[in-house]
């Protein structure tokens, strides 16, 4: 049915140039090869955001007295609207949660070393994007947890020394969480951190595609002791169509979850009414939040608060910096980055159950 | 030959399993579909107008001219004549739906996005409009001017 179109393109734009190195591509095929698959998720789940996102502007209506109203809205009279913000919610903790266990599955495999640097780079701020996506997102339907989470978070941006204050002052569009933090984050939410997502994915996509997947060490010394071992499989048709089935698959939980477990809109935010019991930030934050809960007020001269915004900014950042720590030689791995990857991993799942149990 | 003949059984059978995955994916993408569909469509508005509204006060319109009233939720036209007489119509113009106004100076009833016009009747007389605006009724109830939608007969 398409060959005759398929033909006529190809006279004029030469297809099999284009599709030429997606045919050459082969990913590696070894007992850790599902590891692969996570980065597609996230993708994928990206792609349900943007639609869903849409979706949701065209009934969505920003503004401190038409947000809640409109989500309401959107919740009971518009046919189905209930699952397409619930799928949209849902997808966005999948996403993050995704998004993690691909950070964490580079690390173990060690994926992120020379040449691929700068495919790390660009992996970590997609993370802090997303999390910025995530805490705009978290206040647009302005009900009291988003009111009192966003007042927090842009808060502990204000502990910063020098910059804090007026970067706090421009996230919340003046001194307090208002209408006017709602616009801003509206705009963040649906045009700045999109714009800036698609070319970063842009870039990972390319340098992924570029620079093939990354072999494992273990493995690609055990396939240099027994070259036989070695296994690989097409990028096209054959690792795509796997690709495929786990985002089936990824299509099927996300419907699930969203149908069987509908996201709540909670009550409507009033800046005058006190923040309720046992409140807490979304669970990719609880770490963190965690972590600025347990350093004292004050920790010999300096402030507990600014000490442990510095202390995650730091750490943050030489998160961003890993590869360029560790040898690129495989022999000559440093065992203490990968001590530190199990550490980080364990603090983070740590901290964030004991964020979730504690008073 | 042979294996020709032994191929055939295969074939069946792969077609077989072609239709119910490839009929079963369609099933699923068409499960995806239909709630976004039906999400478009924007649920109704409730009317709230009625069939009645009060368009004006007594005095509140000068001799020769117009005013544009709510009605429901869609503009109307309310004209008070030299002679004293008022008269309401739809004031959407039948051509593109722009919102039409009295010229006190033509006395008619013009529609400044092409230029059409209508009598006081309602009647189109020039420019593209293809229908005649539809005429409301027009009574006094106290100092109130109240237009209701003609019965329909």
């Amino acid at each position: 049915m398409f060959a005759p179109l398929i033909r006529w393109l190809d006279e004029r734009i030469h297809l099999d140039d284009l599709i030429a190195p997606f045919k050459h591509k082969t990913v590696p095929r070894h007992r850790l090869s599902y590891w692969y698959f996570f980065g597609g998720i996230t993708f994928f789940l990206f792609i349900i955001q943007v639609l869903t996102g849409i979706l949701l502007l065209l009934y969505y209506r920003p503004g401190a007295n038409e947000a809640f109203e409109s989500v309401q809205y959107i919740m009971t009279r518009v046919q189905f609207g209930w699952l397409i913000r619930s799928i949209h919610a849902w997808s966005a903790n999948l996403m993050i949660f995704t998004a993690f266990v691909h950070m964490f599955s580079v690390l173990f495999l060690k994926a992120y070393r020379k040449p691929r640097e700068l495919t790390w780079v660009t992996g970590v701020i997609l993370l802090v994007l997303v999390m910025g996506f995530g805490f705009s997102g978290y206040l647009l339907p302005w009900n009291t947890l988003a009111f009192f989470a966003t007042k927090v978070g842009t808060e502990i941006a204000g502990q910063v020394p020098i910059i804090g204050r007026p970067m706090m002052i421009f996230l919340r569009g003046g001194e307090e969480v208002t209408g006017a933090t709602l616009s801003r984050f509206f705009g963040f939410h649906v045009a700045v951190l999109p714009g800036l997502a698609v070319v970063l994915i842009a870039i990972h996509l390319f340098l992924v595609q570029r620079q093939g997947m990354s072999v494992p060490p273990k493995v690609e010394a055990e396939w240099i002791a027994n070259p036989s071992a070695r296994r690989e499989m097409k990028f096209f048709p054959n690792f795509l169509l796997r690709e495929m089935m786990a985002w089936y698959v990824a299509m099927g939980v996300l419907g699930a979850l969203a149908a069987i477990f509908p996201w709540n809109l909670g009550v409507k935010a009033d800046p005058f009414v006190s923040a309720p019991a046992g409140i807490k930030p979304e669970w990719y934050f609880l770490f963190m939040f965690q972590t600025l809960k347990m350093i004292p007020s004050k920790v010999w001269i300096v402030d507990g608060e600014v000490l442990g915004v510095l202390g995650c900014s730091l750490a943050g950042l030489l998160w961003l910096l890993l590869p360029f720590f560790e040898s690129d030689k495989a022999s000559r791995a440093k065992v203490w980055i990968t001590g530190l990857s199990i550490f980080a991993l364990v603090y983070v799942i740590g901290m964030s159950v004991y964020g979730y149990v504690a008073k | 030959m042979t294996a020709d003949l032994l191929s055939q059984p295969e074939t069946t059978r792969r077609r077989v399993i072609e239709f119910f995955l490839g009929g079963g994916l369609l099933a699923s993408f068409a499960s995806f579909i239909y709630p976004v569909l039906r999400y478009l469509v924007p649920p109704a508005v409730v009317d709230l107008g009625g069939d009645e509204i009060v368009a004006a006060k007594l005095n509140e319109l000068k001799p020769n001219s117009g005013k544009i009233f709510r009605f429901g939720s869609r503009p109307g036209l309310l004209i008070l004549n030299s002679d004293g007489t008022y008269r309401a119509l739809s004031a959407t113009c039948t051509h593109l739906g722009c919102t039409v106004q009295y010229r006190p100076d033509l006395r008619e009833i013009w529609c400044a996005c092409h230029n059409g016009t209508y009598d006081l009747n309602g009647r189109n007389v020039s420019g593209p409009p293809p229908r005649p605006l539809t005429v409301f009724d027009v009574h006094q109830r106290g100092d109130e001017i109240v237009v209701s939608r003609k019965r329909e007969a």
